[in-house]
C-alpha cells in the first residue's frame, strides 16, 4: 500500500514537472510547427537564472518569476530575430534551435561553471509529510499543486480569452486564421514567449528536486519530445495527460521493471508513432 | 584553434629539423586529454587545475626540461577521444599523454595506445581491467581502480561498523558496477549481506522512485554515484525523510570535494572511502590543499588530486631517465616503477600491472569552519587493487560487474 501510494505521488510530482516543461513545447509546436529543440536549454537556463537570483538574496518565488521572465524575454528575442526569418523552412528552424541549445549550454558552462548545484527549497516547503507510515516530501506535493494550477490557468487562457481563441484558430488552420485577419506574427511571438516562460519556470521549480548541472538540458529535452508525441501537438489536455502518463510510467517502470529502465519511456512512443501518429490524446481534427 | 594548432605544428617541425635540436633541449610535449564541454566538464576543469598547479609550482620545468602541454577536448565522447588521441600522437608528436577522464574514454583508446606505443598516465579513469585481465603495457594509473578503494570499505562496514544488512544503489554504468561489486564482495566475505541492489540510469531524472523502494529496515545504504548524481541523490534522500534513519555509505565520488562544496546538511555524516581526502592530515597535503584553495578557491577532490598525482608521476619518471623522454621504453619502465615515498596521499608504488598500491582513507563528512570536509577516520595502508586476495585467484574470476559477484542474499 505504502509502495503504491508513495510511487503514485512520485509519478504525479514528476508528471507535474514534465507538464511545465512540455506544455510550452507542445503549444509552440502546435502553433508554429517548430520542434523547438532549445526547450531543454530554456529549462536549464531558467534554473540557472533562478539560482543566481536566489544567491543574490531574493526569495524562492521571486526566483521563479525571474526565471520565467528572463526565459520569456530570451524566447521572444530569438523568435523575432532568428526563427521569423526562417518561417516555413522547418528543417532550418530545427537546426537553428538545436544550435542555440548548444550555445546556451556552453555559455552556461562559462557563466555558472560546470559544478552541479542544488537550488534551495523555500523553507516553508521543506520536510516530509507522513503518509501511511511512509514519508513524502512536502515540496513535491507543492509541485503537483502548482502544475495543476498552471494547467487551469492555461486552459482558461486558451478557452476563455480572445487571445486563446486566436491561438486555437492558428493551431487548427493557420491559413484560415491569417485570412481572417488574426495577427499571426504577433501571436507567434506571444506564444513563443509563453512557452519559454513555462520552461524557465519549470526549471526553477524543478531545481530543488533535479538540481542544475550541465547536461540537464539534454536530459529534459527527450522527455518533452515524448510527451509531445504521446499527447499530440498543440493540445493542452494532451500535454497534461501525456505528462502524467509519462510521470507514472517512468516511476512505476523503474520500480517494477528495473531492467527496462532505459526503454520504458520509448516503448509507448514507438507505439504511438506506429498506431496513432497524431498522439494518443490528440484532439479530433 | 586550427590556426593555433597549425602554428604549434610549424614550430614543432622547425624545432625538429633545426640544426640545434638535440634530445633534451626541446620541451617535453604532454598531450592532455580532458573534457571542456558537456556534463563532465566540471571534472575536466578540476583535472586541468591539478595539472596546471603542479607545473606552475615547478616553474613549468620537470627534470630540467620545459613542459609543453597540448590540451585536447574529448567532449566526453569515446569516438572523439580516439580522434583526439590520434591527433596528439600523429600531429603534435606528444611524448606522453595525461588523460582521459572517463573509463569508457580510456577503453576507447586502449588499442590505439598499444599500437602507437605512447605512454599514458591516467589521472582519473578507474576501469578495473585496464590494469587487470587485459593490462596495457603503455598505461599507468595515478588513481585507484574502481574496486580498489571499496574493498577495504566493505570489510570496514562489516567489521567496524558492524552492519549486517545493506541495500546498494548506484549509477548503472561500469564505475558504479565495479565499485559496488568490490564493496559487496568484501562485505559479504566478512559476514554481511547485501539484501537489495538498485541501479539507476546515469541520467535519471528523479531518484524518488528508487528511494521509495529502499527497504526501510536495512542497516545502511551503500550509494555509488559519480558526477552530479551524488548531490542529487543525497538531497532527495533527505527530502524523503530517510536521512538520520538509515545511514548512507558512499563511494569516493558520491561525496567528492568537487561537489561537496555545493552540498548542505544532507551530506553530513556520510561515511565513504577513497584514495584521497582534502582533510588528510600531513604537511604535504596541507600545503597542496592550501595551494589549490589559493589558486582556485575550492578544496581539491578526485579529479584535482588525480591530475596532480599524474603530473607528479611524470616528474618522477622524467627525473629517473634524466629527462630523456624520447627513449620510450626506458621512460615507460620508469613510469611503471614510480615510487612516492610519502607524498600528499601517503606512499604510492606501482604494481606489475601498472596500478598503484596506495593508502585508502575511510572518511566521514563533517562540518568544520563552516565548510564540509571528508574527515579521515581511518587510514588503511598499502592497499593493492587485489586487496587481500591472491592476484592469480582474483584474475581468474570474471571482472566485477552488475552481476558479479552474484548477490545471493537478495530479499524479495
Amino acid at each position: 500500500m505504502r509502495f503504491w501510494l508513495v510511487q503514485s505521488l512520485n509519478g504525479l510530482a514528476l508528471g507535474g514537472l514534465l507538464f511545465l516543461l512540455s506544455s510550452g513545447f507542445s503549444l509552440i509546436f502546435g502553433l508554429m510547427r517548430v520542434a523547438n529543440l532549445t526547450h531543454g536549454a530554456y529549462f536549464m537556463l531558467g534554473a540557472y537564472v533562478g539560482l543566481s537570483v536566489l544567491n543574490a538574496g531574493y526569495g524562492f518565488w521571486v526566483a521563479v518569476a525571474a526565471g520565467a521572465a528572463a526565459i520569456a524575454l530570451l524566447g521572444g528575442v530569438l523568435e523575432r530575430v532568428l526563427l521569423r526569418k526562417l518561417s516555413g523552412r522547418t528543417l532550418s528552424q530545427v537546426l537553428v534551435t538545436l544550435g542555440i541549445a548548444f550555445i546556451i549550454s556552453d555559455a552556461s558552462l562559462l557563466v555558472w561553471s560546470g559544478d552541479p548545484m542544488p537550488l534551495p527549497m523555500p523553507p516553508s516547503l521543506t520536510g516530509a509529510v507522513a503518509i501511511f507510515g511512509g514519508y513524502f516530501p512536502r515540496y513535491r506535493l507543492a509541485v503537483v499543486g502548482i502544475s495543476l494550477l498552471v494547467a487551469v490557468l492555461l486552459w482558461l487562457l486558451l478557452e476563455r480569452t480572445r487571445v486563446g481563441a486566436m491561438i486555437r484558430a492558428g493551431v487548427d488552420d493557420m491559413e484560415m486564421a491569417r485570412a481572417l485577419g488574426i495577427p499571426v506574427p504577433r501571436l507567434f511571438t506571444a506564444v513563443f514567449c509563453l512557452g519559454a516562460a513555462l520552461a524557465g519556470m519549470g526549471g526553477v521549480l524543478g531545481g530543488p528536486i533535479l538540481s542544475v548541472y550541465p547536461g540537464l538540458d539534454m536530459d529534459m529535452l527527450p522527455l518533452a519530445l515524448i510527451v509531445l508525441i504521446l499527447g499530440g501537438a498543440g493540445s493542452l489536455p494532451g500535454a497534461l495527460l501525456g505528462s502524467f502518463f509519462i510521470g507514472f510510467l517512468y516511476t512505476f517502470g523503474q520500480a517494477l521493471l528495473p531492467d527496462l529502465a532505459y526503454v520504458i519511456l520509448f516503448l509507448p512512443m514507438v507505439a504511438a508513432i506506429a498506431l496513432r501518429p497524431k498522439g494518443l490524446f490528440a484532439r479530433a481534427a | 584553434m586550427p590556426m593555433r594548432a597549425a602554428l604549434i605544428l610549424l614550430a614543432a617541425l622547425a624545432l625538429a629539423s633545426g640544426p640545434g635540436s638535440a634530445a633534451g633541449k626541446d620541451p617535453v610535449r604532454v598531450g592532455f586529454l580532458t573534457v571542456n564541454s558537456g556534463a563532465l566538464a566540471a571534472g575536466g576543469r578540476q583535472m586541468h587545475e591539478g595539472l596546471t598547479l603542479y607545473l606552475k609550482q615547478h616553474g613549468n620545468k620537470l627534470a630540467g626540461r620545459d613542459i609543453e602541454v597540448i590540451t585536447l577536448d574529448t567532449a566526453g565522447q569515446p569516438a572523439t577521444t580516439r580522434t583526439r588521441t590520434q591527433e596528439a600522437v600523429e600531429r603534435y608528436n606528444v611524448h606522453v599523454i595525461i588523460g582521459p577522464l572517463a573509463a569508457f574514454e580510456a577503453l576507447a583508446i586502449n588499442d590505439y595506445v598499444r599500437q602507437a606505443k605512447v605512454p599514458v598516465i591516467s589521472p582519473s579513469a578507474a576501469a578495473e581491467d585496464l590494469t587487470q585481465r587485459n593490462p596495457n603495457p603503455w598505461f599507468v594509473r595515478a588513481v585507484g581502480s574502481s574496486a580498489q578503494f571499496n574493498q577495504p570499505f566493505g570489510e570496514y562496514a562489516a567489521k567496524t561498523l558492524k552492519y549486517k544488512r545493506i541495500a546498494t544503489i548506484g549509477d548503472d554504468f561500469a564505475f558504479g558496477h565495479e565499485t559496488t561489486a568490490g564493496f559487496q564482495r568484501t562485505f559479504e566475505d566478512n559476514g554481511g549481506k547485501v539484501v537489495q541492489k538498485l541501479w539507476s540510469p546515469l541520467n535519471v531524472a528523479d531518484y524518488g522512485s528508487y528511494i521509495a523502494q529502499i527497504k526501510p529496515d536495512v542497516d545502511a545504504v551503500y550509494a555509488s554515484f559519480a558526477g552530479a548524481n551524488g548531490l542529487r541523490f543525497l538531497r532527495q534522500y533527505a527530502e524523503y525523510g530517510l536521512k538520520g534513519k538509515v545511514p548512507v555509505l558512499g563511494n569516493m565520488t558520491t561525496v567528492d570535494e568537487g561537489i561537496l562544496k555545493n552540498m548542505g546538511d544532507e551530506a553530513v555524516g556520510v561515511v565513504s572511502s577513497g584514495w584521497y581526502s582534502a582533510a588528510i592530515d600531513n604537511p604535504d597535503n596541507r600545503k597542496f590543499v592550501e595551494a589549490v584553495r589559493a589558486a582556485y578557491g575550492a578544496d581539491p577532490g578526485y579529479y584535482t588530486a588525480g591530475a596532480y598525482t599524474a603530473a607528479m608521476f611524470l616528474d618522477l619518471a622524467l627525473q629517473k631517465v634524466k629527462g630523456k623522454v624520447e627513449d620510450k621504453e626506458a621512460f615507460m619502465k620508469a613510469l611503471r616503477s614510480v615510487h612516492v615515498e610519502n607524498g600528499f596521499r601517503g606512499p604510492i608504488r606501482i604494481d606489475e600491472y601498472g596500478n598503484p598500491v596506495l593508502n585508502v582513507y575511510i572518511r566521514k563528512v563533517e562540518r568544520k569552519d563552516g565548510r564540509l570536509q571528508n574527515t579521515v577516520i581511518q587510514t588503511v595502508p598499502d592497499v593493492s587493487q587485489f586487496w587481500k586476495y591472491q592476484p592469480k585467484e582474483f584474475l581468474a574470476q570474471p571482472v566485477y560487474s552488475r552481476d558479479f559477484p552474484p548477490a545471493k542474499h537478495l530479499e524479495p
